[in-house]
C-alpha cells in the first residue's frame, strides 16, 4: 500500500559499525538497515502482532520487558517466545506499565538494547518515565498499540494517547501499516541510537487495526539482523562501571535557586530538543522521508496520519468517482514534526481535512498552529472509543463542507 | 572496570583536579578488604556533602562507600530524596530516575550488566530513603525480591519524608505528629525487615549507623550474599536531626537509644541456613587474607 522507498539506488548507510558482516550467535549476520530493506523477500500474510515479532527477532534486541494489555499482549507475549528461542538476551514480565519503563531505563542505562511495549491506560501509567528516558537519553523503543484511555473502560482503537507523548523528549512516529510498523521497528532503532540523537522512540499504530487484522508484509530475511548497539557512542556516560566515575557535579542542581542551575536544566531541555530534530535527517534517509504526499497540487487534501490516512485514500477513490479530486498527505513522524514537508505540500491546498481516531483532534491542531491561514484546517471527521472510520463517512464530510 | 582506566595520561596529569589525581593515588578500588577504616587516612568516593550538618545520613554515606567491596565494578540506583543530594558528588557511577522506581531500574540494570558481562562481577546497591522504599516504591522493592533479583537494596530510614520537609511516612513511628500527620501517626511502623524476610530476601539487617563495623559488616554481607543467592535488604536508622527537634550533635545519641533494649531499632539479622553457612566461610576467608598481610608485613 505504501509507496516503495527506492534504497538500493541511493545506498544510504546508516551504520558505520564494525560487526558489520560478522555473525552473531543466532548465526544472524549483521547488516546495514538499508541492505536488510533492500533484501526483503516475498511477502508474507500476518496479523500486526505478528509482524512485531518478526521485526524484533531481526532488530538485534538485547533485553525486552513485557506486561499485559490489550492489544499489545499478544506481541509482547511472542516476544517471549523469540527469548526462548535464544533471540533475546533476557525477557521478563514485569509487575506494571511504571515498574516495566523503569526496567527498560535500568536496562539501557546498563547499555542493552531494549524494546518493549505498550498501551492505552499502560501508556498513561508509564508517563511518568517518559520525560526520564528522554532526559537520560535512553535509546529504548516502545511500540504503542493505541487504545482508548477513558472511563467508562475501553478496550477500543483511539488514538488519543499519542496526545500525551508528542512533549515527552521521545521521537514519535506513527505507522499506518504493518509494512510501516515493521519498517518503524528496524529503522526506529538505527535513528534513535545515533550519537546525536540517542533519544527513546514511541512506535505508535493504531491498536487492533493494524496489531489484530491479517496483512501483506515484506520482510528482511531471518539471517539478517541489525547491527548491536554500543552503547559507548552514548553522549551520556553508560553506566556499567567501564568508564571512570568522576563526579557528576560540584552541587547538584537539583535544589539550588540561581542562575546556573536555571541554566543547565534550560539547555538540557533545549538539547533534547534538539536532537529530536537532529533525528529527520537520519529518518529521512531509511524511510525517505517524514511524510509521504499524493496529488498535493489539488484543492482539497486530506492530511493525517495512522489508519485514518488508509480510510482517507478509500474516500478519495470514493470521492475520485465523483469527480472530486483529493490529493493525500501522511505524515509518519510526529516528533519531530515534518513542519517544511508539510507547509510545501499544503501550500496550494483550499481545503484541509484532517480525520482522526480520536476526540481531541490533535493532529488537527498541531497543523493549524503550522500553517498559513489555517481557516482551510477543517478538523475531522473524529472518531473515537473504538469506532470505524467509514470512508462514506469521510467522503460524506468533505462534500458537505465544500458544498458539492 | 579495571583500575588502569581511572589511570591520568602523564601530559595531562598537572591539569586534573587534584580530587581526581587522590581518587587514582589513595583511593581503594580492587582491595577487597576496604572498610570504614580507611576513611581519613585514603581518598574517600565521598566528595563533601550538601547535607545537614551532623546528619546521620551523611556518615551513613561514608561508611557505606568505604565498604564496598568492588566498587570500581559497583553501580548505585538511588531515588528522589536527600540521598540524590549525595549522589552527585560520589565517585560511583549511581543513577537517579523517579521517586520510587529504584528497585525497577536496578532489575533492568542487574540483567544488562549481566548479559553484557558474563565473566565478570557486577555489583548493583539501591540506596533510597524510607519514602521511596516502602511507600511510593514498595511495589517495586518487594517485587524485585519476589523475582528474586539479585542485588543489594538499603533503605535509609529517617522514619519520615525528609527533603520535602518532615511528612509522615510509612516508616514513622505509630503516634508521631508530623505534617500530613497532624494528630499523630494512626498506625504502626512497617515492619519492612520481616516484609523482606518473607519476600525472599537471603540475608536482611536492620540497624543504626551508631556502629561502624556492624555497618560494614552488614553491607559486606549483604553484597556477597546477593552475588551468589538472590536479593538482600539492610535497613539503617538514619533519623533526621532536623525534622524530629534534635541539634546537630544529637544524632549519635538518638540513634544510640533507638537501638537499645526495646527501641525500634535493637539489631536484628535474619540470614538463611545456606546464607550462614556461606558467610561463615566468607569470614574464614577474610581473616587468611588479614594473617597473611600481617605476616607479609612483619
Amino acid at each position: 500500500m505504501n509507496k516503495e522507498v527506492d534504497l538500493k539506488g541511493k545506498k544510504v548507510k546508516l551504520s558505520q559499525h564494525v560487526k558489520i558482516g560478522q555473525k552473531n550467535k543466532m548465526n544472524q549476520t549483521y547488516t546495514d538497515v538499508s541492505d536488510m530493506f533492500a533484501a526483503k523477500g516475498a511477502p508474507s500474510f500476518l496479523t500486526g502482532s505478528e509482524v512485531i515479532r518478526d521485526a524484533v527477532k531481526v532488530a538485534g534486541v538485547d533485553i525486552s520487558v513485557a506486561y499485559p494489555i490489550t492489544p499489545q499482549s499478544e506481541a509482547a507475549a511472542l516476544i517471549g517466545e523469540l527469548y526462548a528461542e535464544g533471540y533475546l538476551l533476557d525477557y521478563f514480565r514485569g509487575e506494571s506499565e511504571f515498574a516495566v519503563m523503569g526496567q527498560c531505563a535500568g536496562a539501557a542505562f546498563g547499555g542493552a538494547r531494549v524494546f518493549t511495549t505498550t498501551a492505552g491506560p499502560g501508556t498513561l501509567r508509564a508517563m511518568e518515565n517518559f520525560p526520564m528516558w528522554a532526559g537520560s537519553r535512553l535509546p529504548i523503543q516502545v511500540v504503542v498499540t493505541c487504545r482508548g484511555i477513558n472511563s467508562p473502560l475501553s478496550i477500543q482503537p483511539d488514538t488519543l494517547e499519542m496526545a500525551y507523548l508528542l512533549e515527552t523528549g521521545m521521537l514519535v512516529w506513527h505507522a499506518e501499516t504493518a509494512q510501516d510498523l515493521y519498517d518503524f521497528i528496524l529503522a526506529g532503532f538505527m535513528v534513535s541510537e545515533q550519537p546525536d540523537v540517542h533519544l527513546p522512540l514511541a512506535n505508535c499504530c493504531d491498536g487492533f487495526f493494524v496489531t489484530h487484522t491479517k496483512d501483506t508484509v515484506n520482510k528482511a530475511p531471518e539471517d539478517l539482523c541489525l547491527p548491536p548497539y554500543d552503547p559507548y557512542k552514548s553522549p551520556v556516560p553508560c553506566m556499567d562501571m567501564e568508564c571512570p566515575p568522576v563526579r557528576m557535579m560540584r552541587d547538584p542542581f537539583v535544589m539550588k535557586s540561581n542562575y546556573i542551575s536555571y541554566s543547565t536544566h534550560a539547555s538540557w531541555q533545549q538539547e533534547v530538543k534538539a536532537a529530536v530534530e537532529r533525528s529527520r535527517k537520519h529518518t529521512i534517509a531509511i524511510l525517505g522521508g517524514l511524510i509521504e504526499t499524493e496529488n498535493v497540487d489539488r484543492e482539497i487534501l486530506i492530511v493525517s496520519s495512522g489508519t485514518a490516512v488508509s480510510q482517507g485514500r478509500e474516500a478519495i477513490r470514493l470521492l475520485e468517482a465523483e469527480g472530486i479530486k483529493v490529493g493525500l498527505v501522511k505524515i509518519k513522524t510526529i516528533r519531530p514534526f515534518p513542519y517544511q514537508e508539510i507547509l510545501e505540500a499544503t501550500a496550494n491546498a483550499k481545503h484541509i481535512f484532517v480525520p482522526e481516531f480520536n476526540m481531541a483532534g490533535w493532529m488537527a491542531r498541531e497543523i493549524k498552529a503550522l500553517i498559513p491561514n489555517n481557516e482551510r484546517v477543517y478538523a475531522g471527521p473524529h472518531v473515537a472509543g473504538g469506532m470505524t472510520m467509514p470512508s462514506e463517512v469521510i467522503a460524506e464530510e468533505i462534500k458537505k463542507h465544500i458544498g458539492a | 572496570m579495571s583500575k588502569d582506566k581511572i589511570k591520568i595520561c602523564e601530559d595531562l596529569a598537572d591539569i586534573m583536579p587534584p580530587e581526581y589525581q587522590d581518587l587514582v593515588e589513595d583511593a581503594t578500588y580492587g582491595d577487597q578488604d576496604r572498610g570504614w577504616k580507611d576513611v581519613g587516612s585514603s581518598k574517600e568516593l565521598i566528595e563533601q556533602h550538601s547535607l545537614c550538618a551532623g546528619c546521620p545520613e551523611s556518615i551513613a554515606f561514608r561508611y557505606v562507600l568505604a565498604s564496598l567491596p568492588a566498587p570500581e565494578d559497583t553501580v548505585f540506583v538511588g531515588s528522589t530524596g536527600c540521598t540524590s543530594l549525595v549522589f552527585p558528588h560520589v565517585a560511583v557511577q549511581n543513577i537517579h530516575s523517579l521517586f520510587g522506581n529504584q528497585n525497577a531500574i536496578a532489575s533492568g540494570l542487574h540483567r544488562a550488566l549481566k548479559v553484557r558481562f558474563p565473566d565478570k562481577v557486577k555489583d548493583v546497591v539501591v540506596l533510597a530513603g524510607d519514602g521511596a522504599t516502602v511507600d511510593i516504591g514498595l511495589d517495586m522493592t518487594l517485587q524485585s525480591w519476589f523475582r528474586q533479583e539479585k542485588f543489594t537494596t538499603i533503605c535509609f530510614d529517617n522514619e519520615l519524608y525528609a527533603n520535602t520537609g518532615g511528612q509522615e511516612s510509612g516508616l514513622m513511628q505509630k503516634g508521631f505528629v508530623s505534617k500530613m500527620a497532624p494528630v499523630g501517626k494512626l498506625f504502626d511502623k512497617v515492619r519492612l525487615a520481616e516484609i523482606a524476610r518473607e519476600s525472599g530476601c537471603h540475608y536482611v539487617a536492620c540497624l543504626t549507623v551508631s556502629k561502624p563495623n556492624r555497618v560494614e559488616k552488614a553491607l559486606k554481607n549483604a553484597i556477597l550474599v546477593a552475588r551468589e543467592f538472590g536479593p538482600t535488604f539492610i535497613q539503617l536508622y538514619t533519623p533526621c536531626i532536623l525534622e524530629i527537634g534534635k541539634q546537630s550533635m544529637e544524632g549519635l545519641d538518638e540513634m544510640k537509644d533507638a537501638e537499645s533494649i526495646g527501641g525500634r531499632f535493637v539489631y536484628k539479622e535474619y540470614a538463611t541456613d545456606d546464607v550462614k553457612k556461606f558467610l561463615k566461610e566468607k569470614d574464614e576467608e577474610a581473616k587468611a587474607r588479614k594473617k597473611e598481610k600481617k605476616s607479609a608485613k612483619a
